[in-house]
């Protein structure tokens, strides 16, 4: 009975976003304000009645119903039940319920942390969320119902979650993602009620900002995470595939970090409305558009869904639809730009428009080689991937590029910026890099031009990010209160920028100076990758909760022969889908990983052994970390909170007298 | 005039768009069979419920079959068991089942749990007649011909669906030239 009420909760929810995305909407235009008034209540039951849909998804996982369908497809009796609970998004069908419960989730939370907005705008955002909300409910309902019955033939048992999904990385991944990609639904919602109304102010740049960052922050954790999973899970320590869904991931980030700072220029300067706007519509395109390569079965991808023509077409359209009618809008409604010259040429302005000419260019050759395949097969010559050579080459420039150009930025000022006063100002710093480069490159051993580029860009950021925080944190009350001075929102961007500069450190020198080693080993051989010295000691089994296993102890040892760890790389084999999944030991450290992973056994008693050293590779994901806190820094600063205190009071002041000095996240206006 | 630039995002869109449309239901998979139009390889191997009959490329001659690629360690075999018995019982398609890289207890275990749809199963504990084939993954389904001749290959599940816009043509040709 629990699944029936699990649909019946999912064609409420349906029934309630309708009348969302309608009534208040009708209210704005008609000027009926009592229909203003239901924009809350409905996003609120909306989101109560998705919940119950996914717990009752999860209590049939959890009680292992199999005569649900998905949970027969997606489950196992042998399970562990942490899994459980995650094999609910292990799949088509619960991940996009997953998808729906965090779009209703923030519909939700825009209701209820915009009580300060005028009610118009409210509404009219609650109710575009709405029209999105009902576009995916009958996406789930029509094509892909998690709640179909197998009845009457239940199966016995579960066909069991595929072993690559039961992991920690794949519990956290997708909530994760999703978030981002969702999130930036909100900021789209804005940019079409903005239109609507034809106020594309600074006000309404100034409440996008914050959705925007909290998405944008979501989805650098999301992709980190899929990436850091990739590197331990897929078995072969590869960390970056430019596989069609990793790069559909990418999309929106990449316009998402352009929307961000496009935002805080129009919030601050009043400029790039148009391109503003247009970029927020761009960002969820991106998202939508990564939806549906990913389960429209278009593209071969590892990550991709049991592909559906029917689910293809009805997300395509969905997909058309949002798309032409919001661009549709934006063509009749944006602003047309007159021609005024408000900024210099080395403003501040100028600088983050070449940002976002950067990143727009990234996301366009990114959006080129996944869809490169696809555009051939229709001119039908033939079906062929570009892979990864074309994304390293052109995309690294790029973003040593967008690095360099983020150094300088940071000592720009708004309006207008002196060229020499800049030069004189970006000495010190250029001389500090190129010293702090060479005397890595020299410790690493090798001089590559690539390495040096990346290296030099992040170096560069750091320098330049430090030395832009000393500055500004100089007082008479001394360096300490100077530091404290500096708003929340300046400190997430020194974040942002300073993971940003960590990535690219960790990308640049783990794939120029990694070290892999394919062998051939037998216990009792030992084998050296870079200066550590692996013996293979012995080999054994042993026995998990739904697999099989045969493990190999591995001994690394330095180059002064002390013992640095134990490592125990598996071979699993699951009972239920019978399939073999590789475990890699790895040594974790700041500064370098030690990797193993066991191979095909290639005779009695010798197996194919992957060896690797790969260093600073765990940049890459604390580097992101550093975005995310840049992000969540960013959104808890003094100006959003005041803001608050002062609805709650009741008192008339003006909106930003609060904590306007200073409380700038692309860098106080010196 | 500048109004008008506004609208080139929209028609980017719209040719994306195009494009995307004409990706759909083109499955990225698709692989044709080099054996398309070739006998099936010749092979010699036991019988499922057999251990001690022998099996050729005879076992065509004469009729149009389906010959079902399937093992009990592939879960989407499960998925499609069903209708390759409704496809067997009800629509009287002769199918010969190929056990492929399995073990002989359980897939009869199998066979007796689910319903037998294969009119002969010819056993490839080894996988050999499947390498021959150039078997992909499981399951796969081709039709052959009365001439032991391979006319089609389909990757993954046969439904009702599949089989009736996929391979219910290419049965009903071949059947008529008998």
């Amino acid at each position: 009975m629990y699944p029936e009420l699990g649909q019946i909760a999912l064609i409420l929810a349906l029934l309630l976003a309708v009348l969302l995305s309608v009534v208040p909407l009708v209210g704005s235009v008609t000027g009926r304000d009592q229909l203003l008034a239901f924009a809350r209540p409905l996003s609120a039951g909306l989101f109560v009645f998705v919940a119950l849909a996914f717990g009752l998804l999860t209590h049939a996982f959890v009680t292992d119903d199999f005569s649900v369908a998905y949970v027969a497809n997606n489950s196992n009796s042998m399970l562990p039940w942490y899994y459980k609970f995650s094999a609910v998004w292990g799949g088509h069908e619960g991940s996009l319920l997953l998808w729906v419960l965090m779009l209703v989730g923030w519909t939700l939370a825009v209701a209820i942390f915009s009580r300060r907005l005028p009610s118009v705008m409210v509404s009219q955002v609650l109710s575009v969320l709405g029209m999105v909300t009902v576009g995916f409910l009958l996406f789930t309902i029509m094509t892909s119902n998690p709640f179909d019955r197998t009845l009457p033939n239940v199966p016995a048992d579960g066909a069991d979650l595929n072993p690559l999904l039961q992991d920690f990385g794949l519990i956290v991944h997708p909530p994760m993602l999703y978030m981002g990609y969702v999130g930036f639904s909100v900021a789209f919602a804005f940019a079409i009620a903005a239109l609507i109304n034809g106020k594309l102010d600074a006000a309404w740049a100034r409440w996008s900002r914050p959705w925007t960052t909290v998405a944008w922050a979501f989805l650098s954790l999301g992709i980190a995470l899929g990436s850091w999973w990739a590197y331990y899970e897929l078995g072969w320590g590869g960390w970056w595939f430019w596989d069609p869904v990793e790069n559909a991931s990418l999309l929106p980030w990449l316009s998402g970090t352009a929307l961000m700072h496009s935002l805080a220029v129009t919030e601050k300067r009043g400029v790039f409305k148009s391109w503003t706007v247009l970029l927020a519509i761009v960002t969820f395109a991106l998202s939508l558009l990564g939806t549906f390569l990913v389960r429209s079965g278009v593209l071969t991808s590892v990550h991709a869904f049991a592909s559906d023509p029917d689910r293809g077409t009805f997300l395509l359209a969905l997909l058309a639809i949002t798309i032409v009618s919001s661009l549709t809008l934006y063509a009749f409604r944006a602003p047309v730009v007159h021609v005024r010259s408000r900024y210099g040429s080395l403003s501040r302005e100028i600088f983050l428009l070449m940002n976002n000419v950067l990143l727009v260019a990234a996301t366009l050759l990114v959006l080129v080689g996944t869809l490169y395949p696809l555009v051939l097969d229709y001119l039908d010559m033939g079906r062929l991937s570009i892979g990864e050579p074309f994304f390293n080459l052109t995309f690294s420039p790029l973003g040593i590029a967008a690095g360099l150009l983020l150094g300088a930025g940071i000592f720009s000022r708004w309006k207008k910026t002196d060229g020499g006063w800049l030069g004189r100002k970006l000495l010190w710093p250029l001389a500090v890099s190129m010293i702090g480069t060479s005397a890595v490159l020299v410790g690493y051993g090798t001089f590559e031009p690539w390495a040096f580029g990346g290296l030099f860009s992040a170096m560069w950021i750091t320098v330049a990010t430090f030395w832009d925080l000393w500055e500004k944190s100089g007082s008479r009350k001394g360096r300490l209160h100077g530091l404290r001075r500096q708003s929340r929102s300046y400190y997430g961007m020194v974040f942002g920028h300073l993971g940003l500069a960590i990535t690219m450190a960790g990308a640049t020198v783990a794939s120029n100076y990694g070290i892999e080693r394919d062998v051939r080993m037998s216990p009792g051989d030992t084998a050296m990758v870079g200066d550590y010295r692996v013996a293979f000691a012995e080999i054994g089994n042993r026995r998990g909760q739904n697999f099989t296993a045969e493990y190999g102890r591995f001994e690394v040892y330095d180059s002064d022969g002390g013992l640095i760890s134990t490592l125990y790389p598996e071979k699993r084999r699951y009972m239920v889908q019978r399939n073999t999944m590789t475990e890699a030991g790895i040594d974790g450290g700041l500064f370098r990983d030690i990797f193993v992973a066991i191979g095909e056994r290639v005779s009695d008693d010798a197996w194919a052994i992957r060896l690797q050293y790969k260093p600073l590779v765990r940049w890459l994901w604390l580097g992101a970390l550093f975005m995310a806190a840049g992000g969540f820094l960013a959104i808890s600063d003094r100006r959003y909170r005041i803001r608050d205190k002062v609805a709650e009071n009741g008192k008339a002041k003006a909106p930003n007298a609060g904590g306007e000095r200073g409380a700038d996240p692309v860098g106080a206006a010196s | 005039m500048k109004r008008l630039l506004l609208f080139t995002p929209l028609i980017l869109a719209v040719v994306l768009g195009v494009v995307l449309f004409a990706g759909i239901g083109k499955d990225p998979n698709k692989l044709e069979s080099a054996l398309i139009g070739k006998p099936v390889p010749e092979f010699l191997l036991t019988d499922l419920h057999n251990e001690s009959r022998e099996l050729t490329r005879e076992v065509f001659e004469g009729h149009v079959s389906l010959l079902n690629v399937w093992g009990t360690w592939c879960p989407a075999c499960r998925d499609e068991h069903g209708d390759l018995v409704w496809l067997a019982e009800e629509k009287g398609v002769r199918i010969v089942g190929l056990n492929y890289k399995d073990n002989r207890d359980d897939a009869l275990v199998w066979l007796d749990r689910l319903g037998d749809p294969y009119q002969v199963s010819i056993y490839d504990p080894r996988g050999s007649l499947g390498f021959d084939l150039g078997v992909y993954g499981a399951p796969e389904t081709y039709v052959i011909d009365a001439e032991g001749i391979v006319r089609y290959r389909h990757v993954g599940v046969v439904n009702e669906k599949v089989w009736k816009q996929d391979i219910k043509p290419i049965v009903d040709r071949f059947r008529e030239k008998i």
